[in-house]
């Protein structure tokens, strides 16, 4: 493994924040570091084996949009969806890696990906639902790697 | 144009997919062997220099030609 260390704690469950662990931990594998990810709260969803990941400007003025949308248009049915729909359009088209795309990728550059116990229990999700080859533990787990860690993120 | 053990077309492909698509490429090379490398996203030309720093892989030569960017890997 890598000489420098980076531990990433994931807690969102969106689109848009699901890319940031992933681009990061699968760039610095490439650039050489120890990775280790902690997926903890909403954080759960990025190691679903079926990702169901969604995005909306609702709660978030700072999405930039092909036209401005009233927030009273932005609660109706459907909108979330089609949202979630032009993202991913926008992202194909430019070439962006899909996430799926970029947690093959950490995997297979040896990222640890740890998942939360206590969101697991929490939450009651069953460990058939995440991926295979990630390890479960709790705060502990996390930070005896982070104690050592040359950049440590929360995201 | 110097000799190349290897192409990867990473045309079209943005951040992060260059470097980890080369890293990938270059761990099938033995080392002394290069890699030469085609881009059209712009960021890759630092994200190659860093990477080339970072690994210890040589970054032999990098040139825009028409729009894309190439760049010679030497796997050290």
């Amino acid at each position: 493994m890598g000489d420098k260390k980076f531990a990433i704690i994931a807690t969102k469950g969106t689109l848009d924040w699901a890319y940031p662990p992933f681009i990061l931990g699968s760039t610095a594998a490439a650039l050489g570091y120890e990775v280790s990810i902690f997926f903890t709260f909403y954080g759960l969803n990025l190691l679903k084996k079926k990702l169901d990941l969604k995005v909306t400007s609702l709660g978030n003025p700072a999405m930039p949009m092909p036209m401005p949308i009233p927030v009273m248009v932005q609660i109706l049915p459907g909108m979330q969806a089609m949202m979630t729909s032009m993202m991913k359009a926008k992202m194909k088209a430019k070439g962006v890696a899909s996430i799926e795309e970029l947690r093959d990728l950490c995997v297979e550059a040896e990222v640890r990906m740890i998942a939360c116990q206590m969101t697991v229990d929490l939450f009651e999700y069953s460990t058939s639902e995440f991926i295979d080859g990630i390890e479960y533990g709790g705060a502990a787990t996390f930070l005896e790697f982070a104690g050592d860690a040359d950049i440590t993120m929360y995201m | 144009m110097s000799q190349y053990d290897s192409e990867l077309d990473a045309s079209g492909l943005n951040c992060p997919l260059p470097i980890l698509k080369a890293k990938k490429a270059l761990a099938a090379l033995q080392s002394g062997q290069v890699l030469r490398v085609i881009a059209t996203d712009p960021g890759s030309v630092k994200d190659f220099e860093a990477f080339a720093k970072q690994t210890g892989n040589e970054l032999v030569e990098h040139q825009e030609e028409g729009g894309k960017f190439i760049f010679l890997i030497k796997k050290a």
